[in-house]
C-alpha cells in the first residue's frame, strides 16, 4: 500500500508556512461604488467581495419588522472559483452559509435602530481555496462598517484545524481535502465572543481548547488588518487631494 | 470609585467597537453605546466630544428622518388626501391636505393634483416623526415651496452640516460666488438653479468628499475664485 504523503515536513507546511501562520491577508476598500459599502477580502488563494445595500425599505411588505430591521444575507460561490466548474446559483451549501454568516452578523448589528427597513449583503466568493466563509464574513463586515451601519464591533473570522496530527492556524485548500480536522471559528476578539464555530474531524478535549486559543490569535490579526483597512478610507481622500 | 479614562481625542477617526472612554463620568450621545463601564463607538466616523457627552458622527449612512428637519422630496404617489413623498431614506413620508392649503378643499370637486403631481420636487418640513417611522411633513412654514425647474445632486448626509457652514457662511459663499439658488435640505438632497449650475455641483460635490479635512473655506473660496472669472459661461 502506497503511504500517504505528508503535509507537514520539518514543521513546514506545504505552502512554506509555519504552523501558526496565516496567509498574506489583502484588503480593498469600496471596490463596487454602486453599493453602500463593499469590500474585498483575501486569504491568500481565499478571494470574497461583499457588497452592502441599505438600510432600506423592507419589501415585500409583510416581511417588514415594526421593531427591527432584517438582514439579508446572501453567499454565492461564482461559477469559476473552484478548480471543477460549480453550479451557479444558490445551492444546499450555499443556503447553509449564508444562513450562519446571516446570523453571525445580526449579533452585531444594532437592528433595533432602523425599524420596518431592511439590509442586504450580498457575498460573493470569486476564488475558493478552503475557508471562504470566514473571508466572506470579514469582507461582509467591513462592507457593513463603510456602508455606516451601526455595529457593536466588527466581526473577524479565520479557520484553524488539524493535519497530521499537528494543530495549524487558516488551512488551505489542500490541508482541507487531505487534514484531519477543519473549524471556522469568528469572534469579536477583544470580547472574547464567539460568534460562528463549525467543526468537521474529531478531536480531543485538550486539542479543542488549543484551537480555540489559537484561533483566537489569528481573530485578533485579522481584526487589527480590518481596522487599519476601514481607516484607509479615511485616508484615501486625503490622497486624492 | 474608580477615575475615568477618556481614550481618543476631539476629531480622532474611530472604527466600530473602539473604546472612546472608560467609566461613568461620559455619557454617550449619538453613535455611540455603553457597555457595563466602557463606551465603545457604533460607526465608523469622528468623535466629538462636548463635556462629558461624547458623539460619533458617521462618514457615511442612510438619512434618519427628524422633526423640523427641512429636506427635499420628490412626490412619489397621490393618494385621496394625502401625499407620499421619497424623502431620501428608508422610510416614505406623508404630506397631508390640511398641511398644503389653508382653505377648506371640497375634495369631491377637486382633484389634489392640481397642488402637487407626481414627480414634482418640494422643500417641506418635517412635521413629526413617531416612534414606528411614520413621517408627516409639512408646507406650513415660510421657507417652504414647491421646487421648480433646477437641478439636484444626492450628498452624503451626515455631510450635511459642512455645506451649509457655520450660520450658512458656506452656502452663502457659494450662492453669492455662482450667482445659483440654493437649497440644501437635510436629507442630503441639494436643489440649485441659475447661470453657473455646474460650478456649483462641482464645488458641492468636492465639499462631500473633503468634508473632514479642515481648511474647507478656503479651499472652496480658492476653487471659486479660480472660475470666477469666466462667470456666466458655461463650464
Amino acid at each position: 500500500m502506497k503511504e500517504k504523503e505528508k503535509l507537514i515536513i520539518n514543521r513546514k507546511r506545504l505552502d512554506g508556512r509555519d504552523l501558526y501562520e496565516m496567509r498574506k491577508i489583502e484588503i480593498q476598500i469600496n471596490p463596487i461604488k454602486n453599493s453602500m459599502g463593499s469590500a474585498m477580502f483575501k486569504f491568500g488563494k481565499t478571494w470574497a467581495i461583499a457588497a452592502t445595500h441599505g438600510p432600506r425599505a423592507a419589501y415585500p411588505k409583510w416581511q417588514q419588522n415594526p421593531e427591527f430591521s432584517i438582514l439579508k444575507t446572501r453567499y454565492m460561490m461564482l461559477p469559476f472559483s473552484t478548480w471543477e466548474r460549480s453550479k451557479p446559483g444558490i445551492s444546499r451549501r450555499s443556503i447553509e452559509i449564508s444562513k450562519v454568516v446571516n446570523d453571525a452578523l445580526s449579533n452585531v448589528i444594532f437592528l433595533e435602530d432602523y425599524p420596518k427597513t431592511m439590509i442586504d449583503v450580498f457575498i460573493d466568493i470569486i476564488e475558493a481555496d478552503a475557508s471562504t466563509r470566514c473571508a466572506a464574513l470579514n469582507a461582509a463586515s467591513i462592507a457593513l462598517a463603510l456602508a455606516g451601519v451601526p455595529l457593536k464591533d466588527i466581526v473577524s473570522s479565520c479557520s484553524v484545524g488539524k493535519i497530521d496530527g499537528e494543530i495549524v492556524l487558516d488551512i488551505a485548500g489542500f490541508e482541507d481535502n487531505y487534514g484531519e480536522v477543519d473549524c471556522a471559528v469568528a469572534m469579536i476578539p477583544h470580547e472574547e465572543k464567539v460568534l460562528l464555530l463549525q467543526m468537521d474531524g474529531i478531536v480531543t478535549k485538550e486539542e479543542f481548547k488549543k484551537m480555540i486559543m489559537l484561533a483566537k490569535e489569528g481573530c485578533l490579526k485579522v481584526y487589527e488588518s480590518q481596522k487599519t483597512a476601514i481607516k484607509q478610507a479615511f485616508t484615501n481622500i486625503i490622497d486624492i487631494e | 470609585m474608580e477615575e475615568s479614562k477618556l481614550l481618543i481625542e476631539d476629531k480622532n477617526i474611530v472604527t466600530p467597537g473602539d473604546i472612546l472612554a472608560e467609566g461613568l463620568d461620559y455619557l454617550p450621545s449619538s453613535g455611540c453605546y455603553r457597555t457595563g463601564n466602557i463606551i465603545k463607538s457604533k460607526y465608523f466616523g469622528v468623535v466629538r466630544i462636548k463635556n462629558r457627552y461624547l458623539s460619533v458622527i458617521p462618514l457615511a449612512g442612510a438619512y434618519m428622518p427628524k422633526s423640523g428637519d427641512g429636506v427635499i422630496a420628490k412626490i412619489s404617489d397621490i393618494q385621496t388626501t394625502f401625499w407620499i413623498c421619497d424623502i431620501n431614506s428608508p422610510y416614505d413620508a406623508i404630506l397631508q391636505i390640511g398641511e398644503v392649503a389653508e382653505e377648506y378643499i371640497d375634495l369631491t370637486r377637486t382633484d389634489i393634483s392640481s397642488f402637487f403631481d407626481i414627480g414634482d420636487i418640494i422643500y417641506a418640513k418635517i412635521l413629526n416623526v413617531t416612534k414606528s417611522k411614520n413621517i408627516l411633513l409639512t408646507m406650513k412654514d415660510y421657507r417652504a415651496r414647491k421646487l421648480i425647474g433646477g437641478r439636484l445632486i444626492k450628498v452624503t448626509p451626515s455631510k450635511v452640516p459642512r455645506i451649509i457652514g457655520k450660520e450658512g457662511s458656506m452656502i452663502e459663499l457659494i450662492k453669492n460666488k455662482t450667482g445659483c439658488q440654493i437649497i440644501v435640505g437635510q436629507n442630503g438632497i441639494v436643489w440649485f438653479k441659475g447661470q453657473n449650475e455646474a460650478l456649483a455641483a462641482k464645488v458641492i460635490l468636492m465639499i462631500e468628499k473633503e468634508a473632514h479635512i479642515p481648511g474647507l473655506t478656503d479651499r472652496v473660496n480658492a476653487f471659486l475664485d479660480k472660475f470666477s472669472n469666466i462667470k456666466g459661461e458655461k463650464l
